[in-house]
């Protein structure tokens, strides 16, 4: 019997199966695929090692900090700052017609930024901030307003707000166009207050270690163990039973599954409003270069950048939506020692439908043809790399569905967040993207502070 | 365990919560939150590491007590007397 079964080793499941293990508590997380990360992981391709997920981790700390989302998760993790050792941005830019706004880690740049191209807009940037520090205070119905609404009441030049926007959603909206006033808060503040690092050694580095942590305090990892059912009796979970027929007991559920994921595994049907599953999926091209970025004058980490005036965040009606995207460098962070090879990374709104309907030679025929378009998208937005290309790799909506089992590839999860992590079943509690924390650090605090709340009170 | 043993114990909590933090000159009067900017998870942490390797049961609304190392030395004395040293 386990005290309690975690569903998927993405960085939720990981950082709840540490808080877990630590104090004791017989754990196991299942994970359906054969590597861990969800979201968030890596492979080797042609002997060359890649990154997939976010490209950077938000809510960047220097070292000695005390305050703050990353010092929080290092403390509840027993995290050394030098085990993780993030290297900062070189600074980033949001590029829209006529206008290209470019922030780093520190905001006051990026105010000072605002200032030079929206005259008299920077005092409400900072009306903005403040009013992001209070929305805590209000509770959740605040943090359930629309954010489309509360910005507008506070930024009136149009083009500003879309600019704001575009970063925010591309890191982290789950619903088309707009976001909860709570996530919308926390996602602005881990881009521009506290800002974008990354680990020389890439995400991996961050994924592995926490493994390694969960099974060293005698957590138990099982890869390959998909979940065909969470058995519910008079109301509680009573075991969890996997695709080969094995039943698990167990006193407790955390699922980082995602919402409508985890209720169809309960067979619960729920009203259909609640169980709605995310529309918001990606494309994202990688492409290895025989050179540093830097070397032909491409120092950027990331540019957001939008062809049209207003930021149209919604599912394409086409495969990929070419007007936006993020490209990438993962080599353009302040590291202490070299980062390896050069590398773009661009990533695009793309449709789940379109992509899952194609036949295996359609699919892999526009997966070429959807790279160069890419490609030639981003050039416009960042120095030619095209002709330094040694090697290329490119993942879909598809891939984003096999790798989290999200319904739609939806990146983000589904668009209602439930911000307790409690569900109709008592000793089932849900962590993860659709409990409403987002980026790798909210991710890892999501699944701490549920496991904090309910499976370490007893 | 002696109010010696019982500040050595605290340190060693504190530095496993927080491992980037210079303890050497930490003041015993001045409150953990003052100090060392410890939020209200990772007083809970302090709890349960108390719990977990000492066996000691602090009820919730006494967590007030283990505001400052003074505090929570003197709070804890007559409740870890009779536990040996680890």
């Amino acid at each position: 019997m386990y005290d309690t079964i975690i569903i998927g080793a993405g960085m939720s499941g990981l950082a709840a199966g540490i808080r877990l293990a630590h104090f004791d508590r017989r754990v196991c997380i299942l994970e359906r695929h054969h590597a861990i990360g969800g979201l968030n992981s890596f492979y080797r391709h042609r002997g060359r090692r890649f990154d997939v997920g976010l490209h950077a981790v938000t809510n960047y700390a220097p070292k000695g900090t005390r305050q703050g989302p990353l010092a929080r998760l290092l403390r509840q993790l027993r995290v050394a700052w030098d085990e993780w050792s993030l290297a900062p941005q070189c600074g980033s830019a949001i590029v829209f017609p006529g206008v290209t706004l470019e922030f780093s880690n520190h905001f006051e740049q990026f105010a000072a930024n605002v200032a030079r191209h929206f005259p008299g807009q920077e005092p409400k940037l900072r009306r903005l901030v403040d009013a992001l520090a209070t929305y805590e205070q209000l509770g959740e119905q605040a943090a359930c307003e629309s954010a489309r609404r509360v910005v507008s009441s506070i930024i009136d030049e149009p083009l500003l707000r879309e600019m704001l926007f575009c970063p925010v959603l591309f890191y982290g909206g789950a619903r088309e166009h707009d976001i909860d006033f709570g996530q919308f808060s926390v996602l602005f503040r881990s881009i521009f207050l506290e800002g974008l690092g990354r680990p020389t050694a890439g995400i991996r580095a961050i994924v592995k270690k926490l493994a390694q942590r969960f099974q060293a305090l005698g957590g138990e990892l099982r890869l390959k163990a998909r979940v065909q059912r969470i058995a519910v009796k008079e109301g509680r979970v009573h075991h969890v039973e996997l695709e080969d027929g094995t039943e698990l007991p167990t006193r407790n559920v955390l699922s980082s599954a995602g919402w409508p994921e985890t209720m169809r595994l309960c067979s619960l049907p729920a009203d259909p409003a609640a169980v709605e599953p995310g529309q918001i999926s990606f494309v994202e091209s990688i492409s290895v270069l025989d050179a540093q970025p830097a070397s032909f004058g491409y120092d950027r980490t990331m540019v957001f950048f939008n062809e049209t005036d207003t930021f149209d965040y919604r599912q394409p009606e086409d495969l990929v939506d070419l007007r936006s995207g993020l490209i990438c460098s993962p080599n353009n962070f302040v590291y202490t020692e070299p980062s390896g090879e050069g590398m773009v990374r661009i990533s695009a709104l793309a449709n789940f439908r379109r992509w899952a309907a194609l036949d295996p030679e359609q699919y892999r025929l526009n997966k070429l043809h959807w790279y160069d378009r890419l490609a030639e998208a981003a050039v416009r937005h960042v120095p030619d790399f095209r002709s330094r290309v040694i090697d290329t790799d490119m993942f879909t909506p598809t891939t984003i569905r096999r790798f989290t089992g999200r319904d739609n590839g939806a990146i983000y999860g589904a668009p209602t967040k439930h911000y307790d992590g409690r569900t109709p079943i008592d000793n089932l509690y849900i962590c993860g993207t659709d409990q409403g924390l987002v980026g790798i650090v909210g991710t890892l605090i999501s699944g701490i502070a549920i496991a904090n709340r309910y499976l370490l009170r007893n | 365990m002696t109010a010696d043993d019982i500040r050595e114990a605290i340190l060693e909590i504190l530095s496993d919560i927080a491992p980037d933090e210079d303890l050497s000159d930490l003041k015993p009067d001045i409150a953990f939150r003052d100090q060392l900017e410890l939020d209200s998870m990772d007083f809970l942490d302090i709890v349960m590491e108390l719990r977990k390797r000492y066996r000691i049961q602090i009820p919730e609304e006494e967590y007030t007590k283990l505001a400052s190392m003074q505090s929570t030395v003197e709070y804890l004395e007559p409740r870890m007397k009779d536990i040996e040293k680890s």
